[in-house]
């Protein structure tokens, strides 16, 4: 039997002997997403010990460094985790933007002493982060930021203002990008400053959206007093980093439009009802039957990219390809899902639309192709970086 | 399946790239159409596509093909898609070396060995009507004495003025629409009551129309079992469908690449056209779309060859997606080329019009859609 064998095997009945039977029903929302930290209150004893046992095991970062609370897992055993667990139906055991966006910069640019610090933490569940990056006056145009951090000697002191800090009122720490110097070019002078959300100075409001939700924060920096060894790689460097996060967060978000949630049609047929074997309506039935082959098509696509990237390198541009053309689709799937849900999809509230649910989520994906860049930054990157086309 | 090439399949694809840039770039397709050639082909060309072993990709090994899958196949027809290569390679080599070989038959073994050697055309006729529709097939073949007599219309046989063959698809028995009832047979060239019509098509590639008035073959020209032809033509059309979609790949990712090419050079308001973000956005958007067409295509390539039982399904949405893509990549190319876009000096209205054959052959987008839909329950 291959090593690879022998692990599926081991997975399967780790699994099968910890996995919570709770863990194992679909997340009805949100909500009942786990995202650790100093101040959270967990749903369930099954939801706790879940991630208690998926952190034991190195197995809510598989491939980091066991050193760091990971499990040194190749990226075939990754994969072959994650296929075991979607056979179980088992839960993200803990989302965190510690994971998806801070880690792996942490792992390429952070110093021993922060990966030490830091990243044990992340992988179970103690700290929960949030991303200091847009402000009021920098949101596409990122590299433009103001939010200042001052050299005082011993500490930098922080003034500022960022805006779409997703979870600032319910993270512990931020991952902050500052600007240390504004004689030069404005991608030079920008620095990664890492710091306590409880530091004084620091204050989150929530944003109400137009789901009614306030997912996102105004957060305000007034004389935040941090600590030097806090800052990640060179003074005036961060902006490599933070490209390099961004490259990240676009790979998870252009994830979005991936299907693993019901069919289309199955969600159209049960709303509007199918005549002679058809659904009733033949005009959304052909957008139907077109966005689900692109879905397809873009599954294939992220498969691919993802092979083809050498293990654990990362997409480059092409994780703009997958962002701007994951987030559109996964736009245009709600689009449809409404189209097909008719009046019963215009109810806001009660619990025959539990709460609204499908108008909410239809209007949070509005979102997708804004946050970590819009899609025409997307284009943008592709035109210069890929297609190579002047003035890009 | 598989989703990134092997080291052969990469070296195949190689070796097609350089072969047809140098054998059958798209000024041999410009000489073709303007001396009226009358074979519409080079057969000097296909002498030696032969001997590379194009010819036979799917025919078997016992038969002197070299058998290597549809892949394969598809890795070819995305370069003589790229080229717009004038080649009977697709009614030969893929849709009558699939029915073929999937009829057991001595005389289907014959046809094989000469579709490897090169020494033949086959062309395949099924399409009757202005659509693609092969359920819809009217054409009749009567048993008569020990043999048949087949009476109907073929349009849009790709290679049937030049075919020493052509495999035909008929009804021995049922109505149209009925999945049971269609066989498929083989219709030498010299038959008797078997007029010929060679349609000169938008693409310049070659196509015709048949006319059976009573064709009388033997038993042994039927191939596979009378009534069951539904079962061949499934590995037909779904082989059929992924190539057609490999050189909708090859035809829609040259337009882009030359168009790219093109406003990187062009100059207007002092500028590079390429500069402007009203191009650059769209160019970007289209590449991002061949993206997942290429996805689509290797996916439904090797469906084919893993004999997955979705592979038939899948050739139908590649179909339908490269269909879509690759006219938007001609659509965009004649827009951002301008008004040289319309002339014939520039090659972009020839991709233009090839695309648009590629994308009618064996089902349109709408088709595809539709059926794809039918598939799934609505």
């Amino acid at each position: 039997m291959s090593d690879l064998e022998t692990f599926k095997l081991e997975t399967r009945a780790w699994l099968e002997e910890n996995c919570p039977p709770e863990m194992r029903k679909p997340m009805k929302s949100e909500e009942d997403a786990c995202w650790g930290g100093r101040n959270w209150t967990f749903a369930s004893e099954a939801q706790k010990v879940w991630l208690e046992r998926m952190a034991e095991k190195g197995w809510t970062v598989p491939t980091w460094p066991k050193q760091y609370g990971g499990a040194d897992l190749s990226r075939a055993e990754e994969a072959i985790l994650l296929k075991e667990m979607a056979r179980i139906k088992a839960r993200t055991p803990l989302s965190s933007f510690g994971i998806w966006m801070l880690g792996p910069a942490l792992l390429k640019f952070g110093n021993d002493a922060q990966k030490k610090e830091h990243l044990p933490k992340i992988a179970r569940g103690e700290i929960r982060w949030c991303q200091g990056y847009s402000e009021p006056n920098a949101g596409s145009d990122l590299a433009s930021l103001a939010t200042k951090a001052e050299d005082k000697g011993d500490h930098y002191l922080v003034n500022g203002q960022k805006v779409w800090t997703s979870y600032a009122d319910k993270a512990d720490w931020i991952f902050c990008l500052v600007r240390t110097d504004n004689s030069g070019r404005k991608h030079d002078g920008i620095s990664f400053l890492l710091f306590d959300m409880e530091s004084e100075g620091v204050e989150a409001r929530p944003i109400s959206l137009i789901s009614g939700k306030s997912a996102f924060c105004e957060t305000f920096f007034e004389d935040v007093k941090v600590p030097k060894d806090q800052l990640v790689g060179e003074v005036g460097k961060g902006w490599s980093i933070a490209k390099y996060l961004l490259t990240h967060e676009r790979e998870m978000i252009g994830g979005s439009g991936e299907g693993l949630t019901r069919p289309l049609h199955e969600i159209a047929a049960a709303s509007i009802g199918l005549e002679s074997g058809k659904l009733s309506d033949p005009m959304l039935r052909a957008k139907v039957a077109e966005a689900e082959i692109d879905e397809w098509a873009f599954r294939l696509t992220m498969q691919r990219k993802l092979a083809e990237a050498k293990a654990g390198a990362s997409l480059g541009a092409d994780s703009s390809m997958l962002k701007y053309y994951g987030t559109e689709l996964n736009k245009r799937r709600h689009e449809l899902m409404m189209d097909a849900a008719g009046h019963d999809g215009l109810e806001w509230e009660g619990e025959r639309s539990s709460e609204g649910k499908l108008a909410r989520d239809w209007l949070r994906t509005k979102a997708n192709s804004i946050e970590g860049g819009t899609s025409e930054v997307q284009l943008n990157i592709i035109s210069k970086h890929i297609l190579q086309l002047p003035g890009a | 399946m598989a989703l990134i090439l092997n080291e052969d399949e990469k070296m195949l694809s190689e070796t097609a790239e350089g072969f047809f840039k140098k054998k059958a770039p798209v000024a041999d397709l410009r000489k073709l159409r303007d001396s009226r050639d009358e074979k519409g082909y080079s057969e000097t060309l296909w002498a030696e596509m032969a001997e590379m072993g194009f010819a036979g990709v799917l025919v078997p090994e016992d038969q002197g093909g070299v058998d290597m899958g549809v892949m394969a196949a598809g890795l070819l027809a995305e370069q003589i898609g790229r080229n717009l290569s004038a080649t009977p390679f697709f009614s030969t080599s893929v849709l009558s070396a699939t029915a073929l070989k999937n009829s057991e038959s001595e005389l289907a073994r014959t046809w094989l060995e000469k579709i490897a050697g090169g020494e033949a055309i086959v062309s395949f006729a099924i399409d009757e009507g202005v659509k693609h529709n092969p359920l819809g097939t009217e054409t009749r073949a009567e048993r008569s004495g020990n043999g048949f007599k087949i009476t109907g219309r073929k349009a849009m046989v790709l290679d049937a003025h030049v075919a020493d063959a052509h495999i035909v698809v008929a009804r021995t028995d049922g109505q149209p629409g009925d999945r049971d009832g269609l066989s498929l047979f083989l219709v030498e060239k010299s038959v008797e009551n078997l007029n010929v019509e060679r349609t000169i098509m938008v693409d310049s590639h070659n196509a015709g129309r048949l006319e059976l008035n009573g064709v009388e073959v033997t038993a042994d020209a039927l191939l596979g079992t009378e009534g069951e032809g539904a079962d061949i033509l499934d590995k037909v059309l779904g082989a059929g469908r992924a190539v057609l979609s490999a050189e909708l790949l090859g035809a829609g990712s040259q337009a882009f690449e030359e168009t790219v090419t093109y406003i990187k050079e062009r100059k207007q308001f002092g500028k590079i056209i390429g500069e402007f973000q009203a191009l650059q956005h769209r160019a970007s958007h289209l590449y991002t779309e061949l993206e997942l067409c290429r996805s689509a295509v290797f996916a439904a390539l090797s469906a084919i060859d893993d004999a997955d039982e979705n592979a038939v399904k899948f050739a139908g949405m590649a179909k339908a997606k490269l269909g879509e893509v690759a006219k938007l990549a001609a659509l965009e190319g004649i827009q951002m080329f301008g008004g040289v876009g319309m002339t014939d000096e520039y090659d972009i209205g020839l991709f233009l019009k090839r695309i648009r054959v590629l994308q009618e052959l064996l089902g349109d987008g709408n088709y595809h859609l539709n059926d794809f839909a039918k598939e799934n329950g609505y």
